[in-house]
């Protein structure tokens, strides 16, 4: 059930609707731009699950149906404001510039990292569900004690809700009154497990409960996303501390391509979900109010291909790393166990990679 | 050169202090270290002449202060935590493990993970339980972090200094049943490297490996065992990761025997580490089976027996009988 203490600014079918706290005054330029952000994001998405489905991968973890959520909170974000995603944020890290095919390194399994998160501002993908919250809450402390006009993003899910770190992270930003802000996307699943046994209230309430706000956006409206993300940032830099966006959204597909939904949740759920898509209003919104042609939709979709295709190259170009990386930066200053370990390695010339 | 005598927790005072002056992207994070100066007084008078952003009273949640620090250190801060008591940081088990230790590995050294964690520990003060704890080996086991304990005034005056300046995650052991012993301090040069073995007393028949609380324990035994005309060379491990096994195994290759005497209970120990690594490199100069003198394989007794379960120089003295039996 969507309820109406949902902030939402564009409605499925693609028409505006008025909220008394937020609106959008975004131009043609800038909503076609987040259009085709979610375009990208998905094409790539969607290539992602057939490269893993081919053998390609060792994993992947979908993101359809969280798009709005993510690419209209990643593109509230100011180049020098921080993130620090869960795994499936994959639309958060188009918006930081990270290259799709280092979002995948670690999904190739060639590498535990992927990216300079000092390079995107953007942290790595975190598997320990909810440890991310409590680095992003120190993050936050930094910039406190830099006097800098900077803030920080983290995400996580309705699963992890549940975790300790997590609430712990909202004593933390609360007490500290850290310029942090929680992005929860509730995508209704936790693998199998609803949300319903996460939670026995709505999860954006919980913040009050520690002392800051708390604000339920529609996920799949990528207006509504950017504008309570801006705001949220906004607030935080300024010395206004913490905001919980819950961000009401559904995961349309597997938790990852080792998961089978089929076994816990109904067709007809997903149906009511895919009428709320969160590409298609916009497209809708862009058509009639802008009067983008059908032509522009085929550029993105055109760019879309391409850049999955050029994804499916990269990858299968990505070859296992010579063994001897896995000695590399454990420490930063040398250790003999390392250091033998990788002498033992090339005197025995141990090879491993498939 | 400038000595002054004081206690190993004034010197670790000190020597946090000198940490702050060096460098302003040092902090301090615990509970109860700012007005109160810590449960055990070490941090006292930082927070005064500090400020409160930078020795940081912490709410009670040491997943939270530890994972803080984290992001902390990826701003380019060097955090000093303060966990209150050694059976109070599993709570911080997973972000120490796979968090603080594996964060530069997965970066490609993009993060330097600089923290240190303090860590009082092992027993013999008559607390109750859950405060008298030697959980050293399962962060000696992980991987990318490095663990030291100090033993004397002075290495607690230069460990934790030496400690604030590595770009590693250190594990910072501090053996509380000496904190209130004085030695000589040298305030001008630090006396060893971070992750070296010291001998503390040089002998000839049997290595004594200790670390923390154990060195003195060690020392007395070695007394003893002059008293009976068996010589020990006692060896102050101070690192456990990584162990200066150059150090403990020059020793042993003259003694041809090893006792290692730890706190902590024998299975998985870092006493088996020792003994394993010195049987694989000395096995020719062994004369006698490497022996560990443990705590027993249950949790930590009520603190009126617990000088039962700590190693006592009884205890050691036992070893040392065996190890020297093997001769005849």
């Amino acid at each position: 059930m969507i309820s109406d203490e949902l902030v939402q600014l564009l409605t499925p079918e693609g028409e505006r609707v008025s909220h008394p706290e937020y609106r959008s005054e975004l131009g043609r330029d800038e909503i076609l731009g987040f259009y085709r952000d979610m375009v990208i994001v998905r094409r790539l998405c969607n290539e992602s699950t057939s490269l893993q489905r081919q053998g390609q991968l060792a994993l992947w973890a979908p993101l359809q149906g969280q798009e709005a959520a993510q690419i209209g909170a990643g593109r509230a974000l100011a180049p020098m404001d921080f993130s620090f995603p869960s795994y499936r944020e994959h639309g958060v890290a188009w918006t930081r510039g990270v290259p799709p095919r280092d979002m995948l390194r670690i999904f190739r399994a060639t590498t535990t990292g992927g990216w300079d998160p000092q390079q995107y501002r953007h942290s790595l993908p975190m598997v320990v569900l909810g440890d991310q919250t409590l680095h992003a809450v120190g993050y936050a402390m930094g910039i406190q004690r830099d006097g800098a006009e900077e803030a920080v993003m983290t995400f996580f899910g309705d699963g992890a809700s549940s975790q300790g770190d997590v609430l712990e992270s909202f004593v933390w930003a609360a007490s500290f009154n850290a310029p942090v802000v929680f992005v929860l996307q509730n995508n209704q699943w936790a693998i199998s497990e609803p949300t319903s046994l996460q939670t026995k209230i709505p999860l954006y309430h919980r913040a009050h409960g520690f002392g800051f706000p708390g604000v339920r956006v529609d996920g799949n409206d990528v207006l509504a996303m950017y504008e309570v993300a801006k705001r949220a940032l906004d607030n935080a830099r300024a010395g206004g501390g913490p905001t919980l966006i819950e961000a009401y959204t559904y995961r349309m597909g597997a938790h990852t391509t080792s998961d089978d939904p089929t076994r816990y949740r109904v067709d007809a759920e997903v149906e009511v979900w895919r009428h709320r898509d969160p590409i298609e209003r916009v497209k809708a919104l862009l058509a009639r109010e802008f009067g983008v042609h059908k032509v522009t939709f085929d550029e993105v979709a055109a760019e879309a291909e391409q850049l999955a295709l050029q994804l499916r190259e990269d990858v299968l170009a990505m070859d296992a790393p010579d063994p001897t990386m896995m000695f590399d930066h454990v420490y930063a200053e040398s250790h003999p166990l390392v250091e033998a370990g990788r002498r033992e390695m090339i005197e025995l010339g141990i090879s491993g990679g498939h | 050169m400038t000595q002054q005598s004081m206690t190993m927790a004034k010197a670790l005072n000190e020597g946090l202090r000198r940490a702050m002056e060096k460098d302003r992207k040092v902090l301090l994070m615990g509970e109860d270290i700012g007005k109160l100066g810590g449960v055990f007084r070490i941090t006292d008078g930082l927070q005064k002449d500090f400020g409160e952003d930078r020795v940081i009273d912490a709410p009670l949640a040491e997943s939270a202060i530890v994972g803080t620090s984290v992001g902390l250190a990826i701003r380019g801060y060097r955090t000093v935590v303060e966990i209150q008591f050694d059976g109070f940081v599993y709570p911080a088990f997973d972000q120490i493990v796979s968090q603080v230790a594996k964060l530069h590995k997965r970066s490609a050294g993009v993060y330097t993970m600089g923290l240190v964690i303090r860590l009082p520990f092992q027993g013999g003060i008559g607390a109750i339980e859950h405060h008298s704890e030697s959980p050293e080996a399962y962060f000696v086991h992980t991987a990318g972090l490095r663990v030291v304990v100090c033993s004397t005034p002075n290495d607690a005056y230069w460990m934790i200094q030496q400690s604030v300046e590595h770009d590693d995650p250190i594990i910072f052991c501090e053996p509380k049943s000496r904190y209130w012993e004085k030695g000589e301090v040298d305030l001008d040069n630090p006396p060893y490297g971070l992750f070296d073995a010291v001998v503390r007393r040089p002998g000839t028949d049997v290595t004594v490996v200790a670390w923390g609380s154990m060195v003195k324990t060690a020392l007395r035994a070695a007394d003893v065992a002059a008293e009976e005309g068996v010589s020990l060379e006692v060896i102050d491990a101070r690192s456990l990761s990584p162990l200066d096994l150059d150090t403990i195994a020059t020793s042993v290759e003259k003694t041809g025997r090893l006792v290692v005497v730890q706190e902590a209970p024998p299975t998985a120990s870092v006493g088996s580490e020792i003994v394993a690594a010195v049987t694989e490199r000395c096995f020719y100069s062994l004369r006698a089976p490497g022996t560990r003198v443990s705590a027993y394989h249950v949790p930590y007794p009520p603190s009126r027996i617990e000088d039962a379960y700590r190693p006592s120089v009884d205890r050691v003295m036992d070893a040392i009988d065996r190890v020297m039996g093997y001769d005849q």
